[in-house]
């Protein structure tokens, strides 16, 4: 009969910490790219010409349907191999992706972007042209009231999405044990198959995730409160 | 307090000391009601008298927590053991309910379903009754309320009096001993009322079909209540032929319901 | 491309377990989840609070951690019922499809659970007044009225499943992300397999998140023609 042993838990809890904060790292850097990609992403599909349309759908169509992990897998395992990591001439592939941690960062951005651009969109679409002709009124410029009006309400509309998408993102954090980057699930994955402690080990990561998931939503709904003006 | 629970063997729905209660909030405290084969009754009665409430639990669709109901002879909702009341099985249940129809104020067609199917479904699911059969008494049924043409609309094509009707058919279809009408046309726009109380009144006059009928249309109640009962805080207050009811309210409260609708 | 064609056997091989690893997933997913919606909404307190347990720790976790956790755990632990006893030793498969499941259905369950609020609860008494039964009433008339409601965030959980798939391969399931970075190894080519990779990927999820809409559009009931 299996017998617990969660010594080997605390005598190597600095890996699942280190591993936490790793994997919210990732989690933020992954969205404030991403965030912005999609920003980007989503003027250019509302405002853009015809053709930058066609090429930002094509991009959000395409990364929405097709797996993280493989995204972290061309870029980890692909890339080096199309341009070796040590070979001359090619280091700007080294200076981008130096290791799994930047790499998935990347990967991160990239997914994420697709996801947020679909957001902001709806976003944009759903401030709609009542408030576009206010400022155009006032004698905003285009851009002006783009930025000084169109996205600051947008954003507050989105604000409970992006803070899903955050969810989301850490918990994506996960994959990067594909590539060895020390996150919870690589921690928990070592712990099981160096001492054969799985229980303990997924136990602990399990209840490590359930409870950031929940501190994160909880922290998100007190900024949300906080904000006064919501969008009528 | 003891008070006869026995069903009137003579009314189709008899009503006996019904209470029900959200909660804190007494809403039905003592109704007793007899209702013969074929009569026609007009509820009336103050806003939050109760009177949606009495009919909901007619049909069941509310639990009542003291008192008894009974269509037909027959005990709604539960059974009694040694006095005391248990739920019924939900078979049981289903089968009463499908001998009383109900017609809703906002008349709750199913939406995914055509005019015609509205109307033949009950009977084909629950009356087993064969597709082809289902569908002549559904065209004869909605030939009877004027929307011969609409069969194969959806709900979504026809105006709240055309889709009110659908729903009075659909009752009918169930040939069922009692139907029950909640505010029919109060969701109507009024030029559609009209049309709606025809089909209702041509029912009554057909004397086939037991009715009770909770209303603020008083000309309706005058025209073709064979009765109109008067509910106040819980209770019956007052009943009696439209004409006494009407013209000589006895109690204080009746008259001064009468005189705010007048006013 | 000739790399790709002349590998198509092994790449197949691959695609065969995720098409299979996926089918079991979504069936699986969308019967237990239609049921976990339902309790969800018409459950008695102890029913509901146990399947909102169930579904908020699951929404708490990631695919690939309850896939480890299946993956792991469930081979040490010992499940008697009633005495009899139930085998736990799965393989990656099984594990996978389990983990997905429990994954898929907590969405399902959900995505129904929203649905059914949705419906007016006249409909139901409309329902109970014609006589009809719970289960009558549920198939015939609360959730075909959900359907528009339930099928696109159904598509999106069952195109998330299709790539939830590639997660197996860390369990060393040899799916097609497996497949495809074997290859890679031993052809030391790159592009061209995961570009197919990608594309096969894409064009299922694509497919059915079309399929979806299709569907869904089916279920309009004449409101606009
Ligand atoms: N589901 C419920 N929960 C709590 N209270 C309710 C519920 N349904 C009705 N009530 C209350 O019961 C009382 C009687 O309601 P009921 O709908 O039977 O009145 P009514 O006579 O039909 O009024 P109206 O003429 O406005 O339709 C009201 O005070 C109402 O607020
Ligand atoms: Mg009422």
């Amino acid at each position: 009969m299996y017998k617990l042993r969660w010594e080997y838990i605390t005598n190597n809890k600095e890996l699942f910490i280190d591993g936490l904060l790793l994997g919210l790292k990732m989690a933020i850097l992954g969205l404030i790219i991403g965030t912005v990609l999609g920003l980007l992403l989503a003027f250019a599909r509302q405002y853009g010409p015809r053709p930058l349309r066609w090429v930002v759908t094509a991009y959000v169509e395409l990364i929405r349907n097709i797996p993280l992990l493989l995204i972290v897998s061309l870029l980890y395992f692909g890339l080096p191999q199309v341009f070796p990591r040590r070979s001359t001439g090619q280091e700007w592939v080294l200076k981008i992706l130096p290791d799994a941690e930047t790499t998935f960062i990347v990967a991160l951005a990239i997914y994420a972007a697709a996801y947020l651009a679909e957001i902001f969109s709806a976003g944009i679409v759903s401030v709609g042209k009542r408030y576009l002709e206010a400022g155009r009124s006032l004698g905003l410029s285009r851009t002006q009231t783009a930025v000084s009006i169109t996205l600051p309400i947008m954003l507050r509309t989105v604000l409970p999405s992006l803070g899903n998408t955050f969810i989301g993102l850490f918990k994506d954090t996960s994959i990067a044990v594909a590539i060895a980057a020390p996150e919870l699930t690589w921690a928990a994955r070592k712990i099981s198959t160096d001492y054969f402690r799985y229980i303990e080990a997924w136990a602990t990561a399990g209840v490590i995730y359930l409870l950031t998931c929940y501190a994160i939503a909880i922290g998100l709904r007190l900024i949300e409160r906080r904000i006064k003006w919501t969008v009528a | 307090m003891s008070q006869n629970l026995a069903p009137n063997p003579n009314a189709m729905v008899s009503i006996r000391n019904l209470h029900k209660h959200y909660g804190e909030l007494q809403v039905l405290k003592g109704v007793d009601l007899d209702i013969a084969p074929g009569e026609v009754v007009c509820v009336i009665g103050p806003s939050g008298s109760g009177k949606t409430t009495m009919l909901r639990c007619v049909n069941f669709l509310e639990n009542y927590q003291d008192g008894r109901i009974y269509v037909d002879g027959q005990l709604v909702g539960y059974r009694e053991q040694n006095g005391q009341l248990k739920p019924a099985p939900e078979k049981e249940v289903a089968k009463i309910r499908a001998e009383t129809a109900m017609v809703f104020q906002q008349f709750n067609l199913f939406p995914h379903m055509t005019a015609l199917r509205n109307v033949t479904f009950g009977p084909m699911k629950v009356r087993k009754v064969n597709k082809a059969e289902a569908e002549e008494n559904a065209r004869r049924l909605l030939a009877r309320v004027g929307l011969a043409d609409k069969a194969d609309n959806y709900p979504s094509q026809l105006s709240g009096g055309q889709q009110q009707r659908v729903a009075i058919a659909r009752a009918l279809a169930m040939e069922p001993k009692v139907i029950l009408f909640d505010e029919v046309t109060s969701a109507l726009d009024p030029e559609l009322v009209g049309e709606v109380l025809q089909v209702m009144t041509d029912l009554a006059q057909s004397h086939g079909v037991t009715m009770i009928v909770v209303t603020h249309e008083m000309g309706f109640a005058r025209d073709v209540a064979d009765r109109i009962v008067f509910m106040d805080g819980g209770v019956v207050v007052e009943q009696g032929p439209p004409s006494q009811v009407l013209e000589h309210p006895e109690s204080e409260r009746l008259q001064a319901f009468l005189r705010r609708l007048h006013s | 491309m000739n790399e790709v064609w002349d590998n198509r056997h092994l790449i197949w091989l691959g695609l065969k377990l995720t098409l299979q690893l996926s089918a079991v997933a979504i069936v699986a997913s969308s019967l237990i989840g239609l049921f976990v919606g339902v309790g969800l909404f018409y459950g008695n307190r102890v029913v509901r609070s146990l399947l909102r347990l169930y579904v908020d720790v699951i929404r708490g976790l990631p695919i690939l951690v309850v896939l480890f956790l299946i993956y792991y755990i469930l081979p040490a632990v010992n499940i008697d019922i009633l005495g009899v006893h139930i085998p736990t030793n799965v393989g990656r498969f099984q594990a996978a499809a389990i983990g997905l499941t429990l994954f898929g259905a907590a969405q399902v369950g959900e995505v129904v659970r929203g649905a059914l609020a949705s419906v007016p609860k006249g409909q139901s008494d409309a329902g109970k007044a014609l006589g009809l039964t719970f289960w009558q009433r549920l198939f015939s008339i609360t959730l075909p009225q959900s359907m528009p409601v339930i099928i696109p965030p159904w598509t999106n959980t069952a195109a998330e499943l299709v790539k939830g798939t590639s997660l197996a391969s860390l369990l060393s399931m040899s799916e097609l992300l497996f497949a495809t970075r074997k290859i890679v190894e031993r052809t030391g080519d790159v592009l061209p397999f995961y570009i197919a990779a990608a594309a096969i990927y894409f064009v299922i999820c694509f497919t059915i998140s079309r399929l979806g809409a299709l569907v869904a559009q089916r279920y309009r009931f004449g409101v606009a023609r």
